[in-house]
């Protein structure tokens, strides 16, 4: 991904150079023709064309900012309820990531959505320890973290 | 416009303060170190970042001042919050303190053993 961008830097440069002018409206032209020329080349490359990872990253900063707002409707539920009747816990969540960055993303997400703490990471990375606000949610939380912040992850790191 | 905007900006700093307010009101009210990171990991950073947010839109739209510090500020909140909430929960579970006697399930325990028999 790095290098498809990298290379289309370079040709919004060769761009610059051929059409003699040095201005920011030239680099953005070249920048676009250069994007045309990588979409063309696509195959020639042994990763996905980078737009469609920019696409995932600018996903998944919106799952973010909507979890976080639900978080924040969850947490004020329970803060302000009259009685404390609700039941923490900790639970086990097995994870299918594997390098370090995407677990500290997988982390820093569910953190922040309803109801739900990361505690500990196990040291072969794949049990995260989740301390849960409410357990008897815990299992439709594990499949919903399962189907919406995993599959994003993975749809970046593809 | 310009009172929209100003209804934006007046919306902002009610909710932040308000979101402040309820993570206070957490620390106070709930039972555990855990349930109470709950409250201040989320709370906290929403509250802030939407004061840091209505203070960037009242100085770039009424001023015209573009302070990009606050936009560094905003970021730097929402990466690094939920990480210090991860820290103190588990200095906190790994110098035995209790969980709430209400709690119901514990898989954290058995993590020892987890390692035990995955570590060859």
């Amino acid at each position: 991904m790095a290098f498809q961008i990298l290379l289309n830097f370079f040709l919004a440069f060769v761009w610059m150079f051929l059409s003699v002018s040095f201005t920011s409206q030239s680099f953005i032209i070249g920048f676009l023709l250069g994007l045309l020329v990588i979409f063309a080349f696509r195959r020639f490359f042994n990763s996905r064309f980078y737009l469609l990872r920019v696409a995932a990253v600018i996903s998944l900063f919106f799952l973010f900012l909507k979890e976080l707002i639900l978080a924040n409707i969850a947490v004020l539920k329970t803060v302000l309820k009259p009685k404390m009747d609700f039941q923490p816990g900790i639970f086990a969540l097995p994870t299918e990531l594997q390098t370090d960055w995407e677990i500290t993303l997988l982390a820093n997400l569910i953190t922040l959505t309803p109801g739900t703490l990361v505690m500990d990471v196990s040291y072969d990375n794949k049990i995260l320890y989740v301390h849960a606000i409410d357990i008897p949610d815990a299992d439709q939380a594990i499949d919903e973290i399962k189907n919406s912040f995993e599959k994003a992850i993975m749809e970046v790191s593809r | 416009m310009s009172e929209i905007i100003r209804f934006f900006i007046g919306f902002f700093l009610v909710v932040g303060g308000f979101l402040s307010l309820v993570t206070a009101f957490g620390l106070v009210r709930l039972p555990d170190v855990y349930t109470r990171n709950h409250a201040a990991s989320k709370s906290a950073t929403l509250g802030v970042m939407s004061i840091l947010l209505a203070t960037f839109l009242y100085f770039y739209l009424e001023h015209g001042h573009f302070n990009s510090r606050l936009i560094l500020a905003i970021i730097f909140i929402f990466v690094t919050a939920p990480v210090a909430g991860h820290l103190i929960s588990r200095a906190a579970y790994n110098s035995g303190v209790k969980l709430w006697d209400k709690s119901v399930r514990d898989d954290l325990k058995n993590k020892a053993e987890y390692e035990r028999q995955n570590s060859q």
